[in-house]
């Protein structure tokens, strides 16, 4: 029987939606195919097996960690011609998108990334244009090969034993051009990822300055929640980049999200509109983003919010 | 150096956007079209390395003949020429296929560095950078939010979830870029009108040596078998803030249940 390939770079939510999704398919056996330094297979197989991964196909030397990208496609590539499998799942995150771009032009295979559905026919679904649109889409040469956006589906366990099939690395210099010299983790303190959070707290440029960015963090912590920031507000400096949510941003689909100061520009709607429960502060009554929230607040988001979270404390005691 | 820069003429994101009811391809004929954002990060950051010392900067674009206008753009902010791709057999390619097609522009321009944006705003694939790099067998660096280049060795910081990673590679080399990577500059008045005396050179697919069968709808490896608009989410209780709104959102979040 076939096998569908799930590429985990992982233990992680998405890496187990992935799985979940392979499974529903119906295609084949699950394999995931972990491809790293030396000990990243023993760190996560346990994780894969619960979310049913049957089988492993084990990658690992220094150069896949070393130098970026390339040589990961170069090894997923081989295995690929090797399996055949029916379809090929990765992470639609920056370095899943990559892998695959390279897997698809060496193949001459179609490519579709974003996809938060797919069917066992290979036709999947995608949010278009800043999720205004929902499309259905098929790879139309080759197998399906699909990177899965975060927060598609939940993902839900099913243990199996897992068979663990080791892989030869084999790779081209021509893979070995760009070397990553150094990784650094950014200090975010204890709050939940961005694109895993439950509740996300978002402020734009209405928060006002980077200092006053504290009454987003203080009501995100109230909530166990992550930060995120508009455009509007990283470009202004009042928030690091990367906790952008929006069309060149982060896309999150958290339970509950509150824009605080935020207007609700496409731009933004885009990486939001799909959250569960959306609930604004604005000052402008006007401000587009009421349109879709749930529950809408007009008023000075530093009067309202540090009293929802006195209201909120008094609750708990 | 010589530095080429990607770009490529969108619907304007701020605006409604629609396919094509009969094949599903972006509609551009019709839509309100710009540069795609990203895109003028990749130009700043070919601007700034010009400005810092010598360098040649064309802008390459791969479109219909309405292209021109964002071309012309581009060139306002300060390159010194242009290469448009334009065929009418490339319409409705899809990434892998245009891939192709700006890889065989490429290897007529010569280059040491390309710069693009990370991702357009209307496919969004965000695959276009290695699926050149893997064509042409060049260093492909993306994700930029800092570039640093010292002759030919090229450092990158390289936007992660949770923070960079530095990546160092020599020219000739592709670099993606995010919007955080630099603020694009106005165009002078002077730039504007400058840009319209700048050459622009029209290339077919025969002047590439690509044939036309293999682009193109026919050819295109991934296809949109239906759309529809997503159901509007339609907006909830709103209430003004007199006093007591926090008190009130707390409620709302309290029977909600998030509290």
């Amino acid at each position: 029987m076939a096998e569908v390939f799930v590429v985990a770079g992982a233990a992680n939510k998405l890496t187990y939606e992935m799985l979940t999704m392979a499974r529903g398919l119906g295609l084949g056996d699950v394999a995931a195919v972990v491809m790293g330094a030396p000990g990243l297979t023993d760190e996560i197989a346990d994780s894969l097996a619960e979310y049913g991964a049957s089988k492993i196909y084990s990658a690992e030397d220094e150069v896949l960690d070393k130098y970026l990208v390339a040589p990961k496609a170069e090894v997923l590539t081989t295995l690929i011609r090797e399996k055949q499998p029916a379809a090929v799942l990765l992470p639609s995150i920056q370095e899943g998108k990559e892998i695959a771009a390279r897997v698809a032009v060496t193949l001459d295979n179609g490519l579709l990334t974003d996809v938060v559905g797919l069917d066992s026919d290979g036709t999947a679904t995608q949010p278009i244009f800043a999720g205004s649109t929902v499309v259905q889409s098929q790879v139309s040469k080759g197998f399906p090969l699909v990177c899965v956006r975060p927060n598609s589906l939940t993902p839900s366990a099913e243990p199996v034993s897992a068979e663990r099939v080791s892989v030869p690395v084999e790779v081209s210099d021509a893979a070995k051009l760009v070397t990553v010299s150094d990784r650094v983790t950014e200090a975010k303190g204890d709050r939940p990822d961005l694109t895993e959070a439950a509740v996300v707290v978002s402020g734009g440029r209405g928060v006002g300055s980077a200092e006053q960015f504290s009454v987003i963090e203080e009501f995100a912590d109230l909530l166990g929640g992550a930060v995120g920031a508009s455009r509007a507000a990283t470009d202004a400096g009042y928030y690091p980049h990367k906790f952008q949510v929006g069309q060149t941003g982060s896309t999150v689909s958290p339970q509950l999200y509150v824009a605080a100061g935020i207007s609700g520009a496409i731009q933004h709607r885009a990486g939001m509109q799909t959250s569960k429960t959306i609930v604004a502060v604005n000052k402008d009554e006007g401000a587009p983003i009421f349109e879709i929230a749930d529950y809408g607040v007009v008023g000075d988001l530093f009067k309202v919010l540090p009293q929802a979270a006195e209201e909120i404390k008094k609750s708990r005691q | 150096m010589k530095i080429v820069v990607l770009v490529k003429q969108v619907p304007d994101s701020g605006l409604e956007r629609h396919l094509d009811s009969a094949d599903f391809t972006v509609e551009r004929a019709s839509a309100s079209n710009v540069i795609s954002e990203l895109d003028e990060n990749a130009l700043e950051a070919a601007m700034a390395i010009a400005d810092a010392g010598e360098a040649e900067v064309t802008v390459l674009t791969v479109g219909p003949d309405h292209s021109l206008e964002t071309v012309r753009k581009a060139l306002s902010m300060g390159p010194h020429k242009a290469v448009h791709v334009q065929d009418d057999a490339i319409a409705g390619s899809c990434a892998v296929t245009t891939s192709a097609v700006i890889a065989a522009a490429l290897s007529k321009l010569e280059y040491d560095l390309v710069l693009c944006a990370t991702e357009s705003t209307d496919g969004g694939v965000g695959g276009m950078a290695q699926m050149l790099g893997a064509r042409l067998g060049v260093a492909v660096m993306g994700g930029a939010r800092k570039l640093t280049v010292d002759g030919g060795a090229l450092t990158v910081e390289r936007q992660t979830d949770d923070g960079y990673e530095t990546l160092t590679a020599a020219t000739p080399a592709i670099v993606s870029v995010w919007d955080s990577i630099n603020t694009p500059r106005f165009p002078s008045l002077k730039g504007i009108m400058a840009a319209k005396r700048k050459p622009v050179e029209n290339w077919s697919l025969s002047d590439l040596g690509v044939a036309p069968d293999t682009v193109g709808a026919a050819a295109a490896t991934s296809k949109v078998v239906s759309a529809e608009p997503r159901p509007p989410r339609s907006a909830g209780q709103k209430i003004t803030d007199e006093g007591a709104g926090g008190v009130e959102l707390a409620g709302y979040l309290a029977a909600e249940k998030f509290v």
